[in-house]
């Protein structure tokens, strides 16, 4: 029996986008289901991720896996014949789950702080969050990815964010390549990989919701 | 012949739910390890220097290799000590399940919590009561056996210990009422067969401690407002 893998999926979504990057890494096929999340959710995601309700959810053989995070390591581990994402020895494995995890607080604290601040927060929080990224430099230090030879779990769960970040580079608020040209240099290596670039939204399509929604959300 | 799995330490305070949490995996795995009692107000050197990023306990050295963050530190330790006491289920579908409800309490229940007791406005704190029952509703839901991990304790049951015994405390120090049997009957039964779990038992700290610690939190936090 074929497998049947479906991604409820939101175009912006870099949570969505670290999900497509693992399955493209595995060369997995399945079928994307585009989600309306802003004002109509459909039946099926409510169906599939009741608790949380967003996308990313992965519907495996119709069993739905949520949290992007949970998705990638559920595709590591159930195709592990090929391109792994995470090493072999557990405590690598162990140092890749505490950066992925420290992503996520960089994300939800420095970077959101950061977008969402006005007037004089600004400098502060982009202090702050240049900070975390200097951190994740240093851990990168002189590897071609997080994951070393190939792209990895931390990898995967940053590089999507790039593209947010690339928003904020635009408007000025940021200068990335002078900031932290490692973690542009990285970057750049990443979209080398079609996994990666075939998984990241048009940038120019993303520039103009990111700045239409901070409109909405009276961030400007 | 018994295995030689090499050092380790472990950092954690006596006070801290999360290092609890790691105390308890490693003592239902009856793994030998040196303990390192905290003072979070002068944190040692040996602390900063494996744990240099966040600067907290939980902390595993494990061959002179330390780990933070408690779940990565659990997730470590059950493949390091596999076969004594497995925590995580075998197939990947029942352990994204797995790592799902860990983190739902991680980043749901528990600021649910603490929004419910901590805060000084009152309209915050009755939203948190709120988020912190619907919480409750999806765990009391999802417990179909003796533990989240079926007849035996697994990572969701470790990941919950906050609710087995740090919320009951919070309970008595601030008086509020979430966790009651009426509401959540399973999960309230679940709680007391944790606690009392022998080796858990052992593990955890000494209640009347506790609650006092959250009495002065309280405390604090209403003199702050005024």
């Amino acid at each position: 029996m074929a497998d049947e893998i479906v991604l409820l999926d939101f175009w912006p979504s870099p949570f969505a986008a670290r999900v497509k990057i693992a399955l493209a890494e595995k060369a997995i096929k399945y079928e994307s289901k585009e989600e309306d999340v802003i004002s109509n959710k459909s039946p099926l995601l409510l169906q599939m991720n009741p608790v949380h309700k967003k996308i990313p959810v992965l519907i495996h053989n119709g069993k739905p896996v949520c949290e992007s995070l949970i998705a990638v390591q559920y595709i590591e581990e159930v195709w592990n014949d090929r391109n792994p994402l995470l090493s072999s020895d557990p405590y690598q494995r162990a140092q890749a789950r505490f950066w992925v995890d420290y992503v996520e607080k960089m994300i939800y604290e420095h970077w959101s702080k950061f977008w969402t601040s006005k007037g004089e927060e600004i400098e502060i929080a982009k202090k702050e969050f240049i900070e975390a990224l200097k951190l994740l430099e240093d851990q990168l230090g002189d590897n071609t990815y997080f994951g070393g030879d190939n792209l990895g779990f931390v990898d995967i769960a940053l590089v999507p964010f790039y593209s947010w970040f690339k928003v904020y580079d635009t408007l000025g608020y940021l200068n990335l390549e002078s900031d932290c040209p490692k973690f542009i240099a990285w970057v750049k290596r990443c979209l080398q990989k079609e996994s990666v670039s075939k998984s990241l939204p048009d940038q120019h399509k993303l520039h103009e919701y990111a700045t239409e929604l901070r409109k909405k959300l009276g961030l400007q | 012949m018994a295995k030689d799995y090499g050092e380790v330490k472990f950092f954690g305070t006596v006070g801290s739910p999360f290092a609890k949490r790691v105390q308890i995996a490693l003592d239902l795995k009856g793994v030998q390890y040196t303990y390192f009692e905290e003072d979070l107000r002068n944190k040692s050197e040996l602390l900063l220097k494996y744990n240099p990023i966040h600067k907290k306990v939980p902390v595993l050295v494990h061959k002179g290799r330390p780990l933070a963050e408690s779940l990565v530190i659990l997730e470590y330790i059950d493949e390091i000590w596999g076969s004594n006491h497995p925590l995580l289920p075998q197939q990947p579908y029942d352990k994204a399940l797995a790592r799902f409800w860990s983190r739902f309490i991680d980043d749901k229940c528990l600021p649910a919590i603490l929004k419910a007791a901590f805060t000084a406005n009152k309209e915050e704190r009755e939203k948190g009561s709120e988020e912190s029952l619907e919480a409750l509703e999806y765990l009391e839901n999802e417990l179909k056996d003796k533990f989240f991990g079926g007849e035996s304790i697994g990572l969701v049951d470790i990941a919950a210990s906050y609710l087995a015994f740090w919320l009951p405390a919070i309970e008595e120090a601030v008086g509020l009422k979430l966790l009651t049997s009426d509401k959540f009957p399973k999960l309230h039964k679940w709680g007391q067969e944790f606690t009392n779990h022998p080796v858990v038992k052992k593990t955890l700290p000494q209640r009347e401690k506790v609650v006092g610690f959250f009495k002065a939190r309280y405390a604090s936090i209403i003199a702050a407002s005024k």
